[in-house]
């Protein structure tokens, strides 16, 4: 634990590398557990255990895997699955973005680029929260156990899914909605914009599933509509203060 | 039938770019703040939308999926983990089609 507060940019390639792996061992573990959920899904899409591991290896996002595998469902287009990956993981982009200020200018592009291929919610928050310049090598550490156990999870779930009983089937499908709640939760908590947004989301995002006129566009569609107008509205009503760090949220 | 693996290489170069490009192009803060806000607001419309009625559709039982909902948000509330708060939703959604199915 102490480690965690020295300066992650002077240690070795190394040592760096082993701390990384060291706290990547929960957000595997839980990664783990999620992508079974996420292989359920999978399942539903008709994607084979290979590819769902190749699928998972590559995007390396929850939500944004789940909302594909529904389009996929679907059978959407290639530009729907697209836009439905780039409104799921704008969130990268911003998160990306934090990251970029941690880097130091002489690092190599590779390395951006590396550290950046890792950014998840998870390896996100271990990363921005340590001080001084990213150290790539600390995310590479925490990328390759997670990565792996998010893979083989979603494997397992399209594997596990077919001879599962319908009680376990439907206890861990729900594993990734409480993952969705373990992220905006805590922000709702602190921040009563976000609170009331969500409540919002819902409100909205049931009304879209029943109403006729909106119940006929499929679910990706819908979500890529939702979110981009309620996120575009409360940006308008309610600017983040120009003051404040994103990356402490 | 669309081909699976044109589907996984669009969402995979899609989810590289974006997290890719950010790194090597902004060397500096995002100044406008709208774009600031509303990528800031993203995260949590997106995956609001997508939690419900979503979250009630994938159980066997409406109830025991709302149940999860409610047991989740309050675990999530109290910063319970990740890992815990995807256990709770499970649990509940387990014991209670016991009574419900």
């Amino acid at each position: 634990m102490n480690n965690w507060y020295k300066n992650t940019y002077n240690i070795s390639k190394k040592t760096a590398f082993g701390q990384g792996l060291k706290d990547g061992i929960p957000i595997a573990l839980g990664y783990f557990a999620v992508a079974f959920s996420l292989g359920i899904i999978a399942k539903t899409a008709g994607l084979t255990p290979f590819q769902g591991f190749i699928s998972s290896a590559l995007n390396r996002a929850s939500a944004g895997e789940y909302a594909i595998y529904t389009l996929i469902a679907a059978g959407a287009s290639y530009v729907e699955v697209a836009i439905m990956t780039l409104v799921c993981n704008a969130r990268y982009m911003l998160m990306s973005t934090a990251l970029s200020q941690k880097v130091k200018e002489d690092t190599p592009l590779i390395h951006r680029v590396g550290a950046a291929f890792g950014v998840t919610d998870e390896i996100f928050a271990i990363s921005i929260s340590r001080p001084g310049y990213l150290n790539p090598y600390y995310n590479y550490g925490a990328i390759s156990i997670s990565t792996p156990a998010w893979a083989l999870g979603t494997s397992l779930g399209i594997v596990a899914g077919e001879i599962m009983p319908v009680n376990l089937v439907s206890a861990f499908s729900v594993a990734l909605y409480g993952m969705f709640l373990a992220v905006i939760m805590p922000a709702a908590r602190k921040n009563r914009v976000v609170a009331i947004t969500i409540i919002i989301c819902f409100i909205l995002s049931y009304l879209a599933s029943v109403l006729p006129i909106t119940a006929s566009i499929s679910e990706g569609t819908r979500t890529i509509i939702l979110t981009v107008v309620i996120a575009s509205v409360v940006a308008i009503l309610c600017p983040r203060p120009s003051q404040e760090d994103d990356a402490d949220e | 039938m669309n081909n699976v693996y044109v589907y996984i290489i669009t969402a995979a170069l899609v989810s590289f770019l974006i997290r890719a490009l950010p790194m090597t192009i902004f060397r500096k803060p995002i100044k406008n703040r709208f774009v600031k806000s509303f990528l800031y607001y993203v995260p949590y419309v997106t995956l609001a939308v997508m939690t419900f009625p979503a979250i009630t559709n994938a159980t066997q039982s409406k109830i025991s999926g709302f149940l999860a909902l409610i047991c989740g948000t309050v675990a999530a509330w109290f910063n319970q983990s990740l890992f815990r708060v995807a256990v709770i939703c499970c649990l509940v959604v387990f014991f209670s089609e016991l009574l419900l199915v």
